[in-house]
């Protein structure tokens, strides 16, 4: 598949399509792998030679022996820094200790190859490039062979390959770097074999990241590091209602600072702001905290949560836009009202926060511009930034930044972020204007994962097991009105909001979902593992509560219910109850398992915790983790993905996890009112256990938050005797 | 504007700034030391830690005008020390960071609590690392990689 990102309106993204496709997918790429693209200069080392080997876009052999290799995503976290380069060069047979890893610019060759954008999301990183990056590594491997070859006046078959040197007949040999410059000049071969598992010397094995000295010793940049001579730092102050506009500035006391440059309204995606520019940041905070603005708040919805909640509650009671209808939609009336279950549940707004503030740096020089930007929709950014500035995008050079963190919050469809940066950097033609995000300006600045009200009602079968299900979801669309929705909204159902219900792999003979869409003046955005956060919390509490009801174990019960297809889950399932048998039958006093299970994003995950009561919140003891995501390409990323997204998903159980609006604003202002959790809310331990797999691998990053949040409330409903239905968990 | 002479890292260096600016800040923009991160501004995520006369401190919220003469150390110069330079081979060799943003201040704590306590129990590791915020959640190999770095140096 090639795709390519033309227009708005021509945006060949199909999210929800590429769950489930193989990587083979990404076959056509490397078609344009070998355009000359001018930004690459910097890859050479000065004045750059006629050919840089290969010439490609994505390796690089020094003659110093290192080999850069290109990473086409952002890092940030997730680890593709290590396993994107550790698949190129196990293909490529290149010596690990001397791999450099870069992370690519934004161009064309660099775009997701299923996705056709350059972004990271939908855990797609290794999914989508695997294939991608193992033909890029066999390709450059043959090049080197060939150019091997010719010199010694031998046959491609009888040379080998080993640790960054090509070995050839009568104790031949020579490295790679010594045979860069020949081998650019060899044809690209069409075809190569791929090696077989077996012998795979980097794949699957725990490979550290290449990263972490840098992150331990404080020499890793991230965006918000960026220093560049004569630069200006701009803060911006936006209105306490999304889409208000400023009525009047009164700035005298701002512009009194030393350093103060400037102070100026701007435009914003809805309404207006006032930018601030300074030398230094903590000027230009002191300005803006000095400034008197006035706002014209008239004409925009002033969001209220209760009243909200009200509405949705009552939305949740009527039949939304269907996702899916199976079965005898009568069913539910033949089952006698002792055997049915209604549930409601509440999911509120939540922040990402993720720890380094959004920012975006920009240089306008007018006919071109230069941006750095810890981006994960680059290609998106870029436009525009372009076309904020009157250029095209190939005019702006877009450096991708190392990012602290983004959960999905540095992937917005509208860039607000990088369109701020852009109108500021305009007024500063030729100096470069770091715009910097306040974690105040994060809180409150919206983009969250919706709010969302779910209305169940099962009906019970004389097995135990839900012969009817009535489901319906109440939810901001996350792309309503943008580019994204002619593909990702069926039917008026966007379906980020019932993935994880609509395609759940419990076999359920009557099942109907339906979601409403409200239009609310906040907002949304994905937030790691999107749908799944709310999906897999009903999914997984309900099943639980019918097994508990059907006094049915509930892992078996799962089993019974989990379709015949459904190999992932099923595969995970036992090796989780393998490997937690021993300490789920001898548990302390006081404490309780919690079981729940989901697939998503390909990856089939199960999940066991201990937890009691301390201090009147859950304690989580012990988690214990299996997954099927294919072949692992990096199990120590891996064990690490799961350990750290099991934690990220406690965020929604935290007593202040929540973003709440009273009259239009945002209740919370910073860590002390948004309170994700600190080491102490988070799981002891989190043992990680992979099911051996050949098949394609599928995705890590957001697989793991959906299980952690019903597992630990299935726990405290076991000790507390209660189900918990409402989000955050405010008391226990 | 004032001027200030501040001890950092074992040197001398004099800036001059608005007497409210925060430590963090003079670090960052002033010493171009950005090892130090910003996270929060008002001491809730520990990402600015530094060593203010051997204490972690929350460098977001003192300003330059208190400091005097105490002696600052950063995650620049934490791997000098012996305690420092084993805190970090753990975390290296542990694998702990993902985004990495929070790490240093994760490490300066780390190193604060294993100086006054080489063998912390799990409550020690939580109490004195329990401001300090990951996002990424990567506490299970923090604390991992503190009880190893105290295996190391025992």
């Amino acid at each position: 598949m090639q795709a390519s990102f033309k227009t708005d309106n021509d945006l060949n993204l199909n999210r929800r399509g590429f769950l489930r496709v193989s990587t083979a997918a990404a076959g056509g790429l490397l078609i344009s792998l070998y355009l000359d693209l001018p930004a690459f200069a910097h890859v050479g080392t000065q004045a750059p030679p006629p050919k840089v080997y290969p010439p490609n876009a994505f390796v690089h052999v020094r003659a110093d022996g290192k080999i850069v290799i290109q990473v086409n995503r952002l890092e940030f976290g997730q680890g593709v820094q290590t396993s994107l380069p550790m698949i190129l060069a196990d293909e490529m047979d290149a010596d690990w200790s001397q791999v450099v890893a870069e992370l690519a610019p934004a161009a064309d060759v660099y775009k997701d190859p299923i996705f056709g954008i350059q972004m990271v999301g939908g855990s797609g990183s290794i999914a989508h490039s695997f294939q991608q990056y193992r033909e890029l590594g066999a390709k450059t491997r043959a090049m080197l062979i060939a150019a091997a070859a010719d010199r010694w006046h031998v046959t491609s078959d009888q040379c080998r390959t080993e640790n960054s040197v090509v070995y050839g007949p009568g104790n031949r040999s020579s490295r790679y770097a010594e045979l860069a410059n020949d081998a650019a000049r060899k044809p690209v071969p069409d075809k190569v074999r791929l090696k077989n598992p077996s012998e795979f010397r980097l794949i699957g094995k725990k490979v550290r990241r290449l990263d972490s000295r840098a992150k331990c010793d404080g020499s890793q940049k991230f965006g918000l590091d960026l220093d560049l001579p004569g630069m200006k730092v701009a803060v911006v102050a936006h209105p306490p209602v999304f889409g208000g506009r400023v009525k009047s500035i009164i700035d005298n006391d701002a512009r009194s600072i030393e350093g103060v440059r400037d102070v100026f309204e701007i435009p914003l995606v809805k309404g207006s702001g006032v930018a601030v520019v300074a030398d230094k940041f903590w000027t230009a905070k002191q300005a803006r905290d000095r400034l008197k603005i006035d706002w014209d708040l008239s004409g925009i919805e002033h969001a209220d949560s209760s009243q909200l909640w009200t509405r949705y509650k009552e939305l949740a009671r009527t039949t939304g836009n269907v996702a899916l209808a199976r079965g005898d939609n009568k069913a539910m009336e033949s089952i006698a009202a002792t055997n049915r279950i209604v549930a409601e549940y509440e999911f509120p707004y939540l922040a990402h926060t993720p720890m380094e503030p959004l920012n975006t740096t920009i240089r306008f020089d007018g006919d071109a511009a230069e941006a750095w930007v810890p981006s994960q929709f680059q290609t998106m950014d870029q436009m525009a930034i372009a076309q904020v500035l009157g250029l095209k995008p190939q005019q702006v050079t877009f450096h991708t930044e190392f990012a602290g963190g983004g959960f999905g919050r540095r992937a917005v469809i509208d860039s607000h972020v990088q369109r701020e940066a852009a109108v500021i950097a305009k007024r500063f033609r030729g100096t470069p204007v770091k715009l910097i995000w306040t974690r105040e300006d994060d809180v409150r600045g919206g983009y969250y994962r919706p709010m969302h009200a779910h209305r169940v009602e099962i009906g019970i079968g004389p097995d135990g097991l839900p012969a009817a299900w009535r489901h319906v979801i109440v939810g901001q669309s996350l792309v309503a009105g943008t580019p994204f929705a002619a593909m990702m909204i069926k039917n008026g159902v966007d379906g980020t909001v019932v993935e994880g219900v609509e395609d759940t792999s419990y076999n359920i003979p009557s099942f109907h979902v339906s979601a409403h869409h409200p239009t609310v003046n906040v907002p949304v955005l994905w937030w790691r593992s999107v749908g799944n956060t709310h999906t897999a919390f009903v999914m997984e509490t309900l099943i639980d509560e019918l097994a508990t009801r059907a006094k049915i174990d509930p892992i078996a019960y799962r089993r019974k219910l989990l379709k015949s297809d459904a190999k992932k889950l099923r595969g995970a399932l036992d090796l989780m109850e393998e490997k937690s048998a021993a300490w789920r039958n001898n548990l302390p006093k006081g404490h309780a398992v919690g079981i729940s299970c989901h697939e998503c994003f390909g990856t089939g995950v199960a999940c066991a915790v201990d937890v009691s009561i301390e201090n009147k919140r859950p304690k989580i003891h012990r988690v214990t983790i299996a997954v099927d995501c294919g072949l692992a390409v990096n199990p120590l990323t891996i064990e690490s993905q799961f350990q750290g997204g099991v934690a990220f998903g406690v965020t929604q159980l935290m007593a202040k996890g929540a973003i709440t609006f009273k009259d239009g604003r945002v209740e919370q202002r910073n860590f002390d009112g948004y309170t994700p959790p600190y080491i102490v809310d988070a799981p002891v331990t989190v043992d990680v256990h992979i099911v051996p797999s050949t098949e394609a691998p599928s995705g890590c990053g957001e697989p793991p938050v959906p299980v952690i949040s019903p597992a630990v409330v299935n726990a405290l409903a076991k000790l507390r005797g209660k189900r918990y239905r409402s989000l955050p968990l405010v008391n226990i | 504007m004032a001027t200030y002479q501040l001890n950092v890292n074992g040197q001398h260096r004099e800036v001059n700034v608005d007497p409210s600016t925060p430590l963090l800040w003079v670090l960052r923009e002033e010493l171009k030391m950005t090892g130090t991160k910003y996270g929060c501004g008002i001491s809730a995520c520990g990402a600015c830690t530094v060593h203010l006369a051997g204490i972690a401190t929350r460098s977001c919220v003192v300003p330059v005008s208190l400091l005097g003469d105490r002696p600052i150390i950063t995650i620049e110069a934490i791997g000098q020390d012996p305690v420092g330079r084993a805190v970090q081979d753990a975390w290296v060799d542990k694998d702990v960071v993902q985004c990495g943003y929070c790490q240093s201040g994760q490490i300066m704590s780390a190193v604060a609590l294993l100086k006054a306590t080489p063998k912390p129990t799990d409550t020690n590791i939580e109490e004195s690392m329990g401001g300090n915020l990951c996002r990424c959640a990567t506490y299970v190999r923090i604390r991992e990689a503190i009880n190893s770095a105290s295996q190391q140096l025992k």
